[in-house]
C-alpha cells in the first residue's frame, strides 16, 4: 500500500514551510537554543564572576574544549556517513604515546614526529575501514574492538610504563631522547599571547570539514552515503571509499588531537585521553541540536563542545566540585537530544 | 468495458453451502477507496483463483479477510455467523488463515521444522513449559501425516527453500483446523517441479474440504488447479468465470479493454540496435534467452513477483550478475562490475522502490528536489568539487518545468511531493544527462493516474535513446511500451501480441 504511505509523506509539512507564526517561532528558539543559552550562560557566569569574561579565560576554555572539538568533527565525519568510530579516545592517546616514543625512545625531532603521528592515526582509520567496508563487521563493534585493541598495544612497547625523559627500556637500556621544544609549542604556545596554537588548529579543522562536508561534492556523497547508502551506490558512487575517507579522516583528527595532548601534557601518560571518545560524542550529538539540522554537522559539533565547555568552566569557578562535572554533562546532552527529538516531534 | 459481467455472472459460489461470503465490502485510505462493493463467496471444497491488476484491491481485500486491516462497511460472514476479525489469530481462530508470499516470516534461523511448526501451540500455552525434542518431533510429524507431505523435520529453517516454507506455513495452519486458506501468490518463487508438487498437495486438500482462495496472475498455475476465477477492478468484482475459464477474456475484465498492442508497428522497429543480450541465463538453472532493443524503442518486461524482473536488470546495471550469456551495447562487449561502470558506458537505472533505492531521508543533506536530481552528477556538474554555482538549481528548474512535477521549488525537500512527483523527479535525475539505455523498475509503484500519464509522455518522448520498463501489471506494460516481453521463471519470451487473440498463457501478467 505504498500509496497510502505517499498521502501521509505528501502531508508532512516541510521544515522550510510557512507554518503557523507560533510553530515558526518554536523553530527559531530551537534552531537558535544552543546559542542563546551559550549567551545566557556566559552572561550569567560573567554577572556571578567577573573574571568569567577575561579574554585569557575564555581562550582556556577554547584550549580546553580543542581537542574534544577535534575529536568530535571526526565522530561527525564518521556519522555523516552513517557510522560510528568508537576508537578515536583510544587513537588519541595512543597516539601521545606514539609521539612520546618517537621522541624520546627513537630520538626524533618535531618534524619527523607530527607526520608519523598522523600517518598513525590514518592508518588506524584504513584499518577500521577495511574491518568495517570489506568484513562488513557493524561498525559499533569494529571500533570498539579497535579501542580495545589500542588501550592494549600502546602498554606494550613500554612495558606499561608511562613515557617521559629518562624512561628505562623493557631491555634495561635508559632511552636518550627528549621532547622536542618545538614540539611542546603545538600545545603551549600562544600566538601574540593570547591565542594558543592548539585554538588556532580547532578553527582550521572546523573550517576546512565544515567547507568539506556542507560545500563540495564529496561532502554531498558523504552525507548521501549515511542517508541512504543505497540510492548512492545505485547512483555510481563508490561508497566504499566514501566511508574508508571519514574513517581515515577521523583516526587522523583523533591523532591530531592527542599530538595536541601529549604537546600541552610534555610525556607519554598510560592514562591519558580517559574521557575523550565521551566528551567527543557528547559534542557531536549536542551538534545535532544546533541550527536545528537534527543531523550530523561540523559547526554544531565545535559550538557543542564549546557549549560543553563554557558551563564546566564557570561551574568551576563557581566552585562547584570537580567530581559533579559528567553529571553537568549527561545533563547537557541529555537537554539537548530531548530538544531535538521530543520538540522536533512536536512541532515537525 | 465489460460491464454485463457483474449482472450476467453471480458472484457467489453454485453451492449453496457457501463457506465464505462478502457482502457490499469497502475500505477507503484517505480519499482513494482500495474497496468499493466487494462482494463474493466461497464454498468448501473449492479452489477460487482472485485476479485483479496492481491496485484492484485484492490485497485489502486479503487483509481485511485475514485480520489486518478492519472494513469500513459491508459484511463477511462464515457459516453464515458474521466474521470481523481485528488480528491474524482471531482471523485464525474462525478458520481463515493466510499464507504470504514472504515465507522469511513463518520462522526464523536457528529454529528446526519441527519448532516452526509447533511455534504456535508454544505461544498459546498449550504446552508444558518444558518440552523435549522427541516430543516437538512427534507432534510434527503427527502435524506433516494429517496435511500429507514430508518435510525435513531436523532442518534448520533457514535452510529450507520457498516452497518448503510455504509447506510449513500451510501445515500449521491445517493443523490449526483452517477451513480456508488464502494463498497471496504461492507460485511467484517456485520453481516449475516445486508448483506441481503445491498443486498436488492443494488438490488433495481440495478433496478433503478446504476452502482456497489463491491469489495469482500466473495463468498456467490457474488452469491447473482453479475452481473459478473472480477478477478485481477498481475495488469490486467485477468478473466470475466458471471452469473451463476463459483466461483470456479474464485478463480483458482485468485491465478493462481488448488485449493488443499498445502501439504495434511504430518507427522504433527501424532503428538501430542499442542493446543485445545473447545466450543469457539468469539462473543457472534457467532456459537460456536472447534480447535486443532498438534505438528509441520502449520495451516493457512484465512477469509475476519473483519472475527475474529485477534479477535482469540488476545484471544490467551490474549490480547483479548473470550465471551466463554476454551482453553488448552499441555494438561493443558490454560487462559492467558496477553501477558506476554502468553509468559511465552510458545505461542508467531508476531501481524498484525510489524511498529505498532513490531518495534521501528527510532532513538529511540532499533530500531536496535539486540534490535528488543532480546525485549521480556531482562530479560532471561540479568538476571543481565545490557546491558552487547554481547548476543543480537550474537543472532542477528545467526538470520541473519539462516533467511537470508539482513542487514548490527546487529546494523543496523531496518528502513534501506526492509519490508520482517524487518517480518525475527520480526520472528526471537519469534524463538529466544524456544515456544510451534507462532501466526502470517498477516505474509506476504508487503513482497516481495524472502522474503517471506525465511519466509515460516523458518516456517515450526520447528517441535518442531505448528503455527497458519492467512491471509486474500489464496494464501499465500496454500502456507504456511499443514491445512486450514476458519473463517466467528467470526466462524472457515475447509475448504474442500481434494476434488477433492473444495466448492467454503470453500474458500471465
Amino acid at each position: 500500500m505504498s500509496s497510502i504511505q505517499d498521502e501521509t509523506i505528501g502531508e508532512t509539512p516541510s521544515p522550510q514551510g510557512t507554518g503557523p507564526f507560533l510553530s515558526r517561532v518554536a523553530a527559531v528558539i530551537r534552531s537558535g537554543a544552543v546559542f542563546l543559552l551559550l549567551i545566557a550562560l556566559v552572561i550569567g557566569f560573567t554577572a556571578a564572576q567577573p573574571a568569567f569574561i577575561n579574554i585569557n579565560n575564555l581562550m582556556s576554555i577554547l584550549q580546553a574544549v580543542s581537542v574534544v572539538a577535534i575529536l568530535g568533527a571526526g565522530v561527525t565525519v564518521t556519522l555523516a556517513v552513517g557510522g560510528f568510530d568508537l576508537s578515536i579516545g583510544a587513537v588519541a592517546a595512543s597516539s601521545v604515546m606514539a609521539a612520546s616514543y618517537a621522541m624520546i625512545v627513537l630520538g626524533l625531532d618535531a618534524f619527523a614526529t607530527v607526520p608519523l603521528v598522523l600517518a598513525f592515526g590514518a592508518l588506524i582509520g584504513l584499518l577500521n575501514a577495511f574491518v568495517i567496508v570489506r568484513l562488513k563487521v557493524p561498525d559499533l563493534l569494529a571500533t570498539l574492538s579497535m579501542m580495545f585493541l589500542l588501550s592494549g598495544l600502546q602498554l606494550i612497547p613500554t612495558a606499561g610504563r608511562s613515557i617521559s625523559a629518562g624512561l628505562i627500556l623493557p631491555d634495561g637500556s635508559t632511552a636518550s631522547g627528549l621532547y622536542d621544544p618545538r614540539f611542546l609549542l603545538i600545545g603551549r604556545y600562544s600566538i601574540a599571547g593570547t591565542v594558543p596554537v592548539a585554538v588556532v588548529l580547532m578553527i582550521l579543522v572546523a573550517l576546512v570539514l565544515y567547507v568539506l562536508t556542507e560545500r563540495t561534492r564529496i561532502g554531498r556523497l558523504l552525507f548521501a552515503t549515511g542517508g541512504n547508502e543505497v540510492a548512492t551506490r545505485l547512483a555510481g558512487a563508490s561508497t566504499t571509499r566514501l566511508k574508508t575517507l571519514a574513517y581515515v579522516i577521523s583516526g587522523t583528527l583523533a591523532s591530531l588531537g592527542g599530538i595536541i595532548v601529549a604537546a600541552r601534557v610534555g610525556r607519554g601518560d598510560v592514562s591519558s585521553g580517559g574521557s575523550l571518545l565521551m566528551d567527543a560524542v557528547a559534542a557531536s550529538l549536542i551538534g545535532f541540536t544546533v541550527m536545528g539540522l537534527r543531523r550530523p554537522n561540523v559547526l554544531g559539533t565545535i559550538v557543542g563542545a564549546v557549549f560543553v565547555g563554557v558551563l564546566l568552566n564557570g561551574l568551576t569557578m563557581l566552585n562547584a566540585p570537580y567530581y559533579t562535572q559528567d553529571f553537568v554533562k549527561g545533563a547537557v546532552l541529555a537537554g539537548a537530544l530531548a530538544l531535538t527529538y521530543g520538540l522536533g516531534r512536536t512541532n515537525p | 468495458m465489460h460491464p454485463n459481467f457483474a449482472s450476467r455472472l453471480p458472484f457467489t459460489s453454485s453451492s449453496s453451502m457457501s463457506l465464505l461470503s462478502v457482502e457490499n465490502l469497502t475500505r477507503s485510505f484517505g480519499t482513494t477507496r482500495a474497496l468499493s462493493g466487494a462482494s463474493l463467496s466461497i464454498a468448501r471444497g473449492e479452489i477460487v483463483a482472485l485476479m485483479g491488476a496492481n491496485g484492484a484491491g485484492k490485497s485489502t481485500l486479503v487483509k481485511i479477510l485475514s485480520g489486518v486491516l478492519s472494513a469500513d462497511d459491508g459484511e463477511v460472514t462464515i457459516d453464515g455467523r458474521p466474521f470481523a476479525p481485528r488480528t491474524p489469530a482471531q482471523a485464525a481462530a474462525r478458520g481463515i488463515v493466510t499464507v504470504h508470499q514472504s515465507t522469511d516470516l513463518v520462522g526464523a534461523p536457528g529454529l528446526t521444522v519441527a519448532d516452526v511448526l509447533l511455534l504456535n501451540r508454544f505461544a498459546d500455552r498449550s504446552q508444558p513449559i518444558f518440552v523435549s525434542r522427541g516430543a516437538i518431533r512427534v507432534q510434527a510429524k503427527a502435524m506433516l501425516d494429517a496435511a500429507g507431505f514430508e518435510l525435513p523435520l531436523d532442518r534448520d529453517f533457514a535452510d529450507l527453500g520457498a516452497a518448503d516454507r510455504q509447506l510449513v506455513a500451510i501445515a500449521r495452519a491445517l493443523s490449526n483446523k483452517a477451513d480456508m486458506l488464502i494463498l497471496d501468490e504461492p507460485t511467484a518463487s517456485l520453481s516449475i517441479g516445486e508448483s506441481q508438487r503445491l498443486f498436488e498437495i492443494l488438490l488433495r486438500l481440495r478433496a478433503q474440504g478446504l476452502a482456497v482462495l489463491y491469489i495469482s496472475h500466473r495463468t498456467a498455475d490457474l488452469q491447473a488447479i482453479a475452481d473459478r476465477a473472480l477478477v478485481m477492478r477498481g475495488g469490486r468484482v467485477v468478473g466470475a468465470f466458471e471452469r473451463p475459464i476463459d483466461f483470456s477474456a479474464a485478463i480483458e475484465t482485468m485491465i478493462g479493454r481488448k488485449l493488443e498492442a499498445a502501439r504495434p508497428d511504430v518507427g522504433a522497429q527501424n532503428g538501430r540496435v542499442i542493446f543485445e543480450m545473447a545466450n543469457i541465463k539468469l539462473l543457472a538453472t534457467s532456459t537460456p534467452f536472447d534480447l535486443s532493443i532498438r534505438e528509441g524503442e520502449v520495451v516493457a518486461i512484465t512477469g509475476v513477483l519473483g519472475a527475474g524482473k529485477s534479477r535482469l536488470l540488476s545484471a544490467i546495471f551490474g549490480t547483479g550478475t548473470l550465471a551466463s550469456g554476454t551482453m553488448a551495447l552499441d555494438g561493443q562487449p558490454y560487462q559492467p562490475n558496477g553501477p558506476a561502470a554502468a553509468i559511465a558506458a552510458g545505461i542508467v537505472m531508476a531501481a524498484e522502490d525510489r524511498h529505498h533505492s532513490s531518495l534521501m531521508p528527510p532532513s538529511w543533506p540532499g533530500n531536496s528536489v535539486a540534490a535528488t536530481i543532480s546525485l549521480p552528477h556531482l562530479s560532471k556538474w561540479y568538476p571543481q568539487g565545490f557546491l558552487w554555482g547554481n547548476r543543480e538549481t537550474r537543472e532542477a528548474e528545467q526538470a520541473i518545468k519539462r516533467l511537470r512535477i508539482k513542487t514548490s521549488g527546487p529546494d523543496a525537500s523531496i518528502w513534501t511531493l506526492s509519490g508520482g512527483n517524487q518517480q518525475k523527479t527520480v526520472l528526471a535525475r537519469w534524463e538529466a544527462e544524456p544515456s544510451r539505455l534507462l532501466l526502470l523498475d517498477e516505474p509506476f509503484q504508487g503513482v497516481d493516474v495524472g502522474a503517471r500519464q506525465d511519466i509515460i509522455e516523458a518516456i517515450r518522448g526520447r528517441s535518442d535513446r531505448a528503455t527497458l520498463i519492467a512491471t509486474s501489471d500489464p496494464e501499465e506494460a500496454f500502456e507504456v511500451a511499443d514491445r512486450i516481453l514476458v519473463i517466467d521463471h528467470h526466462s524472457v519470451r515475447p509475448a504474442q501480441v500481434h494476434e488477433d487473440k492473444p495466448a492467454a498463457e503470453g500474458i500471465p501478467a
